[in-house]
C-alpha cells in the first residue's frame, strides 16, 4: 500500500503472537481494525487504504486466524482472551495514546468485551462498531422480549432467530468442521458473490482459509450459550457508533435497539448493504464515517487523565470536542447523533418553521425551502439564533423540474439529506360541485404532486447514497376523514397518505424510512390563505376569518407537531396522529366506518 | 365551516347604527399630567434596571420598583408593580394567574427581565412595561429591535380607525411572520390593551385587591360596564367585544412577543381622538434605543 508499511509481531497474554500490520500517517490518531470470522486483516483492505490518508492504521489476525497464532483448545477462545489480545495490540502499537477502534463481525463481539470492561475508556477513545453485537448484551434484548412478548418484540425475536440459523449449526458435532473442509472452503467466493453479492478477493489460499474457518468455530462453541444464558451487565463510557446494515443476512437492525441502555454515548449510522458489503463495496463509506467519529472524540484521552485535576492538556491544543463543548456551555449536551441535514417544505410558516427550528435545537444543518424567499430567510435567521447552520431557497413544490434542480443544487453545496420534511400545503374548502378546475388542479399540485416531486427528487439521492434517511409527508387527519365540504384537500391528503405507504414498503430495503403524519387542527397561517370555492372575495375574506378564529380558539400550537416529526423520526412511527380529534377521528373510523360516512355529510369543515 | 353567508361576521357596518364616538375626554393639561406620570414610571423602571444583578430575585426587583415609585410621590396603583426574569418574562408554563405574580427566581447573568408597574397620582395613571437583559442573549436584541414595526403597526392600524380584534389581528399576523409567539393572550382577556382613565377619588388609595388597586377596580367596573352597554370594551383583545374603531381616550398598549425562552415587551400610552391617533410620548427608553442603531 504505502512505503510506511510495518509488520511486526506483538505478544498475547499466553505469549501468543499476534500479527500487527501499520500503516498510514505516523502522526496521525491510531485506529485499530479487528476483523471478523472467517476473515483475516485482509478484509480491510479499501477501509484501511482510505483512513491511511490521516490516520495511523493498525490491523492484526486475531487469534486462530492468518498469521496470528493458533491455540488448540476451546476454551483459548474465549471473549476475555480475544479482548486480552486486543489491549495488548493497543499498549504495543500506542502505548500513551488511546487508540480508536474499528471492528466487524467477530471482531465487533470482541472488541464489545474490551469496550464494556471497566476504565475502558482510558484505552480505547471511540468504538465503531459493524454487524456484532455484545453477547452479553443481546442475553439482555432476549430476556427482555421474552419477558414482554408484544408482537412486536416477539417479531424481533422471530427475525433474528431465522438470522441465527448457522449458529445452531456450528454447534453440532462435526458438522461444520467438515463443510469447511470438503468444499465450502474452495467455493466461499461463490458463496460471497451468490449469498451475499459481493465480488470477494481470494486473499489466502482455500486450505488456509479451511484452517482458519475450523479453528473460529471455536468462537461460537466457547461464547454463544454462556453469555446468552447467563448475560452479564456490561455498560461503558466510551463513545460507541453502530453501522447498521439494512441488509446483514446475520444480525438484524432490531438488536441495537436500546443499546443507548449500555452505551449512552451513542451513534446510529445505518449503511444498505450486507453483512460483508460494508467493508469490499462500501470501504469508502465506513472510512468516512469513521473518520467523522473519531475526529468528534480525538482527544479525549488526556481530558479523561487530567479531568480530575482540572487540567486541560495544552500542548495538543483544543481538541474539535472541547471546542464543542465550548460550543454548547449552555448546557446542551454533546451531539447525540451524527450532525443531520434536514430538508424542509414550506419552512417559512407554521409547522414547516416550528419544525425547522426543533431539527435546529438538536443540532441538525438544515436546508429550508419556501415559495416565498424572505420567509424562509426568516427561519433561516431564527435558527441562527438556536445555533443552527440553515440555508434558505425559493421553490414552488409542485414544479418538477425546479425541484429536481434544486435538489442537485443542495446536494452539490450541501450534501445529501437525511432527512426531508414534505411540508408545503394550501387549505381548500368547497364541495364538489362548486370546486372548479383550476381549484383542483392548484390543490392536486400543491399537496399531492409536491410531495412527490419532494420525494423523488430527494429520496433519489437518499437511495443512490446508500446511507438510509427519512422522508417525512405532512398528510392531515382529513386523509382519512371524509367531509363534504374538503373534497379536493381530503384528496390530496388522501394521496399523501397512501403514497406515504407505499413508499414506505419499496424504500425499506435500502435502510430510507418514511412517515406520514396526521396532525388535525393546528394552529398556523394555513388558514389565512385557505381558498373557498363557490364564495366572492368578502365571503372568502369572512369565512377565513371564521375558520382562523376557530383554529385559534383550538390553539394546537405547531410546536407539538413539530414534537410529533421528530419523535417519528427517532422511533421510525409509520402513521401518526397528533392532535386528540386526528386520533379520535382514526379509531371511530375504524370502529364504524359507517359513523364516519355519516359524518361526512354534516357540512362542517 | 360553513357556506352559509355570514353577514353577521363581516367587517361591514352592523344593523345597529353606529354610535356616535364619544368625545376625546382630556385636555391638553391632562395629557401634560399623563406625560409626565408616564416619564416618572419610566424613569422608576429604569433606575431599578441599573441597579438589576444577577442574585436578585423578583420579589426584592418589584419591592424596589414599587419603593422607588412611592419615593418619587405614587399614592396608589392601578396594579402593584410586577417583575419577570429568565422564561418568564414569556409567561412560560403559567396555569394560574398568581403565577404573575413576583416569585422568588433568581436573575442570572445571560438573563432577560420585564418590569411592569402602573402608578396613580392625582387620579392619573400610567401604565409602562420595561424590558431588560443581564449580559448577553442574542434572542432578546433580536426581538427588541422588531418590538418596533409592532409600534408602528398599530399606530398605523388605529390612526385608520380599524376595529380593535383586526388590528390585534394584525399584530398577530406580524408575529407570524417574525416567528414569535404571542404572549399578551396569557394576560386575563388575552388583551394587548386596555382602556386608562382617571381613577375616582372613592376608596381607601394604596390599597390592593388581587393584585389590582381598590380605585382601579371600581373604575374598571364602571368603565366595563358603561361601555358594555355602547357596545365597546375597554379592554382590547381579539374576541367580539373589540369588534369597534378605536374609543377616543388613552389606552395602554402592551404587545409582549415571545421566541423560546425569551418574553418582551414594551407598554405605552396611545392617544386616541375622535379622528386621530398617536404615542403620548416617543422620548421612552426603547424608543430611544431603535433610535441609536
Amino acid at each position: 500500500m504505502t512505503s510506511r508499511q510495518q509488520h511486526l509481531t506483538v505478544a498475547g497474554p499466553s505469549g501468543l503472537p499476534l500479527s500487527v500490520h501499520i500503516e498510514g500517517d505516523p502522526d496521525g490518531p491510531t485506529v485499530v481494525l479487528v476483523h471478523g470470522y472467517p476473515d483475516t486483516h485482509r478484509v480491510w483492505d479499501d477501509v484501511a487504504a482510505e483512513l491511511a490518508a490521516d490516520h495511523r492504521v493498525v490491523l492484526y489476525d486475531v487469534r486462530g486466524a492468518g498469521d496470528s497464532g493458533r491455540p488448540a483448545r476451546v476454551r483459548d477462545y474465549r471473549l476475555e482472551h480475544l479482548a486480552d489480545d486486543l489491549t495488548a495490540v493497543a499498549d504495543a502499537v500506542s502505548p500513551d495514546r488511546p487508540v480508536h477502534v474499528v471492528a466487524h463481525d467477530w471482531g465487533s463481539i470482541q472488541s464489545w468485551e474490551a469496550v464494556t470492561r471497566p476504565g475502558a475508556e482510558q484505552r480505547i477513545a471511540s468504538y465503531t462498531s459493524i454487524s456484532g453485537p455484545c453477547l452479553d448484551h443481546v442475553g439482555h434484548w432476549a430476556r427482555h422480549r421474552f419477558a414482554r412478548p408484544t408482537p412486536r418484540h416477539l417479531a424481533q425475536l422471530a427475525g433474528q432467530a431465522a438470522h441465527s440459523w448457522y449458529i445452531v449449526a456450528f454447534h453440532l458435532p462435526g458438522l461444520a468442521p467438515l463443510a469447511w473442509q470438503h468444499g465450502l472452503a474452495t467455493r466461499w467466493d461463490t458463496v460471497l458473490r451468490v449469498v451475499e453479492g459481493v465480488s470477494a478477493r481470494s486473499d489466502r489460499p482455500a486450505q488456509q482459509l479451511a484452517g482458519d474457518a475450523v479453528r473460529g468455530i471455536a468462537l461460537y462453541r466457547a461464547n454463544m450459550l454462556p453469555r446468552l444464558l447467563n448475560p452479564g451487565r456490561r455498560p461503558t463510557r466510551v463513545p460507541v457508533q453502530t453501522i447498521t446494515l439494512t441488509r446483514d443476512n446475520y444480525v438484524s437492525p432490531a438488536l441495537t435497539e436500546g443499546l443507548e441502555r449500555w452505551a449512552p454515548e451513542l451513534w446510529r449510522r445505518t449503511l444498505a448493504t450486507g453483512h460483508w458489503g460494508a467493508l469490499l463495496e462500501k470501504g469508502t463509506t465506513v472510512a468516512r464515517m469513521v473518520r467523522e467519529f473519531a475526529r468528534l472524540h480525538d482527544g479525549d484521552a488526556s481530558d479523561a487523565s487530567t479531568a480530575d485535576g482540572g487540567v486541560r492538556g495544552g500542548s495538543g491544543g483544543r481538541s474539535p470536542r472541547d471546542r464543542l463543548a465550548a460550543h454548547h456551555e449552555g448546557g446542551t449536551p454533546l451531539p447525540r447523533s451524527p450532525r443531520r441535514l434536514v430538508v424542509l417544505t414550506g419552512a417559512g410558516s407554521g409547522i414547516g418553521r416550528a419544525t425547522a427550528l426543533a431539527f435546529a435545537d438538536r443540532g441538525a444543518e438544515l436546508v429550508l425551502l419556501d415559495r416565498d424567499l424572505e420567509s424562509a430567510e426568516r427561519t433561516v435567521e431564527l435558527a441562527g439564533l438556536l445555533g443552527a447552520a440553515a440555508h434558505a431557497y425559493q421553490v414552488d413544490v409542485s414544479d418538477g423540474p425546479a425541484m429536481d434542480a434544486l435538489a442537485a443544487e443542495v446536494a452539490a453545496e450541501h450534501g445529501v439529506p437525511d432527512v426531508l420534511v414534505n411540508n408545503a400545503g394550501v387549505g381548500h374548502s368547497g364541495g364538489f360541485l362548486e370546486t372548479t378546475e383550476a381549484e383542483w388542479r392548484r390543490v392536486l399540485d400543491v399537496n399531492l404532486w409536491g410531495v412527490i416531486h419532494g420525494c423523488r427528487a430527494f429520496g433519489s439521492l437518499m437511495a443512490a447514497r446508500g446511507e438510509g434517511g427519512h422522508i417525512v409527508n405532512l398528510a392531515s387527519a382529513a386523509a382519512y376523514l371524509p367531509s363534504r365540504m374538503l373534497t379536493a384537500y381530503a384528496t390530496s391528503k388522501a394521496g399523501v397518505s397512501m403514497l406515504s405507504d407505499c413508499l414506505r414498503a419499496e424504500l425499506a430495503g435500502q435502510g430510507i424510512k418514511v412517515s406520514a403524519i396526521y396532525p388535525g387542527i393546528v394552529n398556523t397561517n394555513i388558514t389565512r390563505s385557505t381558498t373557498f370555492s363557490g364564495l366572492d372575495d368578502s365571503e372568502q375574506s369572512a369565512q377565513r376569518r371564521r375558520v382562523s378564529g376557530l383554529y385559534a380558539r383550538r390553539n394546537f400550537p405547531p410546536e407539538k407537531v413539530a414534537a410529533a416529526i421528530l419523535k417519528a423520526v427517532a422511533d421510525d412511527r409509520p402513521f401518526v396522529p397528533v392532535t386528540v380529534e386526528a386520533k379520535a377521528g382514526r379509531l371511530l373510523g375504524r370502529l364504524s366506518p359507517g359513523l364516519i360516512r355519516a359524518a361526512a355529510r354534516l357540512r362542517m369543515g | 365551516m360553513t357556506t352559509a353567508p355570514t353577514t353577521a361576521e363581516s367587517t361591514a357596518p352592523k344593523s345597529t347604527p353606529p354610535k356616535s364616538p364619544p368625545a376625546f375626554p382630556y385636555t391638553p393639561e391632562d395629557l401634560d399630567r399623563f406625560r409626565e406620570l408616564q416619564q416618572l414610571a419610566y424613569r422608576c423602571a429604569e433606575s431599578v434596571a441599573e441597579w438589576l444583578a444577577p442574585g436578585v430575585t423578583e420579589r426584592e426587583a418589584a419591592n424596589r420598583l414599587r419603593q422607588e415609585l412611592v419615593r418619587a410621590g405614587v399614592q396608589d396603583f392601578f396594579h402593584i408593580p410586577f417583575a419577570w426574569f429568565g422564561d418568564r418574562t414569556a409567561f412560560r408554563h403559567f396555569r394560574t394567574p398568581l403565577q404573575f405574580f413576583a416569585g422568588g427566581r433568581k436573575l442570572e447573568e445571560g438573563m432577560c427581565f420585564v418590569l411592569d408597574c402602573a402608578p396613580v397620582v392625582d387620579g392619573y395613571t400610567a401604565d409602562i412595561g420595561y424590558a431588560g437583559k443581564v449580559g448577553d442573549n442574542p434572542i432578546w436584541d433580536m426581538i427588541a429591535q422588531d418590538l418596533r414595526e409592532y409600534r408602528e403597526l398599530i399606530l398605523r392600524e388605529v390612526k385608520a380607525r380599524r376595529p380593535l380584534n383586526e388590528v390585534y389581528g394584525a399584530v398577530d399576523a406580524l408575529i407570524a411572520k417574525h416567528g414569535y409567539d404571542n404572549r399578551h393572550r396569557v394576560y386575563p382577556g388575552r388583551v394587548i390593551g386596555h382602556q386608562v382613565t382617571k381613577t375616582v377619588q372613592r376608596g381607601p388609595a394604596g390599597v390592593n385587591l388581587f393584585g389590582f388597586g381598590v380605585r382601579t377596580l371600581q373604575t374598571l367596573g364602571r368603565e366595563l360596564v358603561s361601555e358594555r352597554i355602547q357596545g365597546r370594551s375597554p379592554l382590547w383583545a381579539d374576541g367580539r367585544s373589540s369588534q369597534h374603531p378605536p374609543t377616543p381616550g388613552l389606552w395602554a398598549v402592551e404587545p409582549h412577543l415571545g421566541f423560546r425562552d425569551v418574553g418582551l415587551k414594551f407598554e405605552e400610552l396611545l392617544v386616541v381622538t375622535e379622528d386621530d391617533a398617536y404615542w403620548l410620548d416617543d422620548d421612552l427608553p426603547h424608543v430611544r434605543r431603535w433610535e441609536q442603531k
